[in-house]
């Protein structure tokens, strides 16, 4: 059974349709990449399922209950993360501490005035940022990090609270290949060991088609394909729309120019 | 009331819209532009009235003289304002908004003082316009004529602005700077003479403004602080930056004061509503309403984030062992000022205002810097802590403990309801409603005479007779180190971690699941309640209170504590209130122009020490013991 169900999903910003009747499912431990050409409304759907924005129509359903008028916090505490386009994390605390806000806030925390919350998960904090590459850095300030380290702990703290969904827009933005592959594959194992299902949006096609389990293509707000790594190389509507200049894919291991 | 009247001040607030607008207008395209919040600029109409007092004396015989004076007199100010953006807001547009605040609060003190050098301490009313002097008679009533002609300044200086604005390249390139200055400067045009030009605008129309009033209304050393408010409603309300809106604000806010005057005393449902007392407050009441159903203000849009907006914090650190022995020393060096009586008698009583105003700016650094609500309203909850002890053990006689404690539950309960409306906005429109809302209670406490004694305020609250003199200040030293403590606490618990968080990013901070509102509207009732206590150790200690510890100038003084001291330190609010109250009575002791000479401290330690005064030491600690 599908985890996450959304249908007839539509946002209009005036008279643009952002998104347009978009409609898919996603099952636990599925790694399902949306993409599409800029503009195609990837964000606006991450931010209509995180309920940062509101729908203008449609239903999205995460393990039966709807989520469209629900506040983003409690979005995030039925065990939905997510990180976003431009990483958002803590300026002012240590990496360490990004974490621990986290974990504290996923364990509804805040209102305890009193103890030290210094040392509190730290070590949590720290074995999760272990598992992104980023334990070295514990302490320092997160203003100080190069933005690919920024999104790993994003990562990190997205990943704190044991979210059974993952929305992540654009996680591997300003980080090197090798390390693109890296993160997507932790990502992919934590789908797999922890039965996690994960919605991400990528410009890297390489990362897309080595590790995404299906594929969706929105175009204009439109969805207009679906399939596996295979099916979408081959689609000839994705080629027409999101290929047109007539460049394909052809070799693997290499920056797709796809953005 | 019949028909004339309200015509007549119907007409009365059209003439008070124009001058209303002149000001608002300058501060609006100031703020637009270079994104500073002209604290100064109420300084500047009233150095225009000044100005033209002096010009109009010497040229204003003849109707051409007098209008010459009066352009004459707003083009000096506007030269003013070239002079200071040149020399002091350029260094520091990448400084934390709140500093240039600061920058700009020391200029109203120097001014104020200048002001009083030249001109003397004593009201001048200039002569009326010549050729306009008479006044016109509408049914059984007279209206000046000089007042016709001021209702036509105010729309042909808009229409000036209009066509300035959108008809020409410079209007255009300011209409860009006020979207996206990063963007303009990006594309090669040269900001520097841009925002200088803009800046020497405004002061020019403040002063044109100021100008204009002198048939109507004597230079007077009050007018910087209440001009300043009235034009700060105005650019909210109409939406910073954006002139027609400030146009219409000043036309609904004169109208509506225009109205209360007219109705007079109205029964409704059997309650006398004294509607003139209202004059003081409902520019704020309606400013209030505008900021929680347009928060952009009513022609104004979303401003666009700056991109850079200083350095990011650094993490807070617990306290190390020198640290706590410094803390411990600095107790125990105030513990044994009573001691030294002998020598320093005045010491503990100075002391003594130190540790109420270190208490006073905990509160508003807890909301401030750790929650990054910037207020320029707390005061009130101060005042509401002082009135509310008062009157607590004078009316319901609840005896001095009683009243310490009830206080700061009044001033909480106060910071509930404000503080809902307040959360709900950020930046410089949150800072503007806690203003507004401290302004509603000044004249609440100000006119409510049966109760609060009105301008004289209460008097002979003293403590028990088994706290008075040094056991009062052990007191005071107790309740305040102790608060000092449980805040720390408080940042390094979880709620302060959250607190901190949601003001890097209230976006993350929401997709965790954090309440973003909700910890902030705790934080503001921690605060206000803070304050409140503040308030009733104040009390206690003068015997008295008084209106005056709920102005503006009151809440502006928190805010140079706090940011004297570094926003970004806890221990900054300490020092920094220290340092002011000291600095402030060593100045007020060797001059008379105290004022000017605590302004210009403070413009040299906003250029010298940008982190403030524990954030500079911290930063030198940090050099000296290696990197942290």
């Amino acid at each position: 059974m599908s985890l996450l169900k959304v249908s007839h999903l539509c946002k209009r910003f005036g008279g643009n349709r952002a998104v347009d009747d978009v409609s898919f499912e996603l099952a636990s431990g599925q790694l399902l990449a949306l993409i599409g050409p800029n503009g195609a409304g990837k964000s606006t759907t991450f931010n209509l399922v995180g309920g940062q924005l509101p729908a203008t129509s449609g239903s999205v359903t995460f393990d039966g209950t709807e989520l469209l008028g629900m506040a983003s916090r409690k979005i995030a505490h039925l065990g939905i993360g997510r990180s976003f386009q431009i990483a958002a994390t803590f300026a002012s605390l240590t990496v360490a501490e990004n974490v621990q806000m986290a974990l504290l806030a996923h364990r509804r925390e805040v209102y305890r005035f009193w103890r030290s919350a210094v040392h509190r998960y730290r070590d949590e904090a720290l074995d999760l940022l272990d598992q992104v590459g980023m334990a070295q850095q514990a302490d320092r300030p997160c203003s100080e990090l190069a933005y690919g380290d920024v999104k790993r702990v994003e990562l990190a703290m997205s990943i704190a609270g044991n979210p059974r969904l993952l929305l992540m827009d654009e996680p591997t933005a300003g980080m090197a290949p090798a390390e693109r592959n890296a993160l997507v594959g932790l990502v992919k194992r934590l789908v797999t060991e922890r039965g996690m299902a994960v919605l991400f949006t990528e410009h890297s096609m390489d990362v897309v088609f080595a590790y995404a389990d299906r594929i969706i293509v929105l175009a204009r707000g439109q969805l207009i394909a679906e399939g596996s790594a295979e099916q979408i190389r081959r689609h000839p509507k994705v080629q027409e729309v999101y290929f047109g200049t007539g460049r394909t894919f052809g070799a693997t291991g290499q920056e797709g120019g796809a953005a | 009331m019949e028909l004339t009247g309200f015509i007549v001040q119907f007409l009365n607030g059209l003439a008070e819209a124009s001058s209303l607008f002149l000001v608002a207008a300058g501060l609006s395209l100031i703020f637009g532009v270079t994104r500073i919040v002209n604290f100064a600029h109420g300084s500047l109409y009233m150095l225009g009235i000044y100005v033209a007092y002096s010009i109009v004396q010497a040229w204003g015989q003849t109707p051409p003289g007098f209008w010459a004076s009066l352009l004459a007199a707003a083009l000096v100010v506007g030269l003013l304002g070239a002079v200071i953006e040149i020399a002091l807001l350029r260094r520091i547009y990448k400084a934390p908004e709140m500093f240039q605040l600061l920058a700009t609060f020391a200029l109203v003190l120097v001014f104020n003082d200048f002001a009083l050098w030249l001109w003397g301490p004593d009201d001048l009313l200039g002569p009326l316009a010549p050729g306009l002097n008479g006044s016109i008679q509408i049914f059984d009533r007279y209206l000046p004529v000089y007042d016709l002609a001021l209702m036509a300044i105010g729309p042909a200086v808009l229409l000036v602005l209009w066509l300035a604005l959108t008809r020409t390249r410079w209007g255009t390139l300011i209409r860009a700077a006020t979207q996206d200055r990063e963007m303009l400067g990006a594309l090669g045009v040269n900001q520097a003479w841009l925002f200088t030009g803009v800046f020497a605008l405004g002061a020019f129309l403040a002063g044109l403004g100021g100008a204009v009033q002198i048939p109507r209304q004597p230079a007077s050393l009050m007018l910087d602080l209440s001009v300043i408010g009235d034009a700060f409603v105005v650019v909210v309300v109409g939406g910073m930056g954006s002139i027609p809106g400030a146009y219409l604000a000043a036309l609904i806010i004169a109208q509506l004061k225009a109205l209360c005057v007219a109705l007079g005393i109205v029964e409704l449902f059997g309650v006398s509503i004294a509607f003139p007392k209202l004059t003081m407050v409902v520019e704020f009441i309606f400013m209030a309403l505008v900021l929680v159903f347009r928060p952009w203000g009513l022609l104004g849009k979303p401003m666009a984030p700056q991109r850079y907006t200083g350095e990011p914090d650094a993490p807070l650190r617990p306290a190390t062992a020198p640290f706590k022995w410094l803390a411990f020393l600095l107790v125990a060096g105030f513990a044994a000022l009573p001691l030294l009586s002998g020598t320093l008698p005045y010491a503990s009583v100075l002391a003594q205002d130190m540790l109420v105003a270190v208490l006073f700016a905990v509160s508003l650094h807890f909301m401030m810097g750790l929650g990054g609500m910037p207020s320029f309203g707390h005061a009130a909850y101060f005042g509401i802590g002082a009135y509310g002890a008062a009157l607590a053990l004078k009316s319901a006689g609840l005896g001095m403990l009683g009243s310490i404690v009830a206080a700061p539950l009044a001033a909480g309960v106060a910071a509930i309801v404000f503080g809902w409306f307040c959360v709900r906005l950020t930046g410089v429109y949150l800072a503007m409603l806690t203003l507004a809302f401290a302004q509603i209670v000044w004249s609440i406490v100000y006119q409510w005479d049966d109760v609060t004694g009105g301008s004289n305020g209460i008097v002979g609250v003293w403590p028990a007779s088994w706290l008075e003199g040094d056991a009062y200040y052990y007191f005071t030293l107790a309740v305040v180190a102790l608060v000092i403590v449980m805040v720390r606490r408080m940042a390094f618990s979880p709620f302060g971690y959250a607190l901190r968080a949601l003001r890097d990013s209230p976006l993350r901070a929401d997709a965790l699941g954090i309440h973003v509102k909700a910890v902030q509207w705790t934080a503001f009732i921690i605060a206000g309640t803070l304050a409140g206590l503040a308030g009733a150790l104040y009390v206690f200690s003068k015997g008295s209170t008084s209106p005056e510890v709920i102005t503006v100038g009151k809440s502006v003084d928190g805010l140079v504590m706090v940011l004297l001291g570094g926003i970004q330190t806890l221990f900054g609010p300490v020092v920094g209130a220290a340092t002011f109250v000291g600095l402030q009575d060593y100045f007020v002791g060797i001059t008379e122009y105290w004022r000017a000479v605590f302004g210009v401290v403070i413009l040299l330690i906003v250029l010298v020490f940008p982190q403030g005064i524990a954030g500079y030491f911290k930063q030198l600690a940090q050099r000296v013991g290696g990197p942290a």
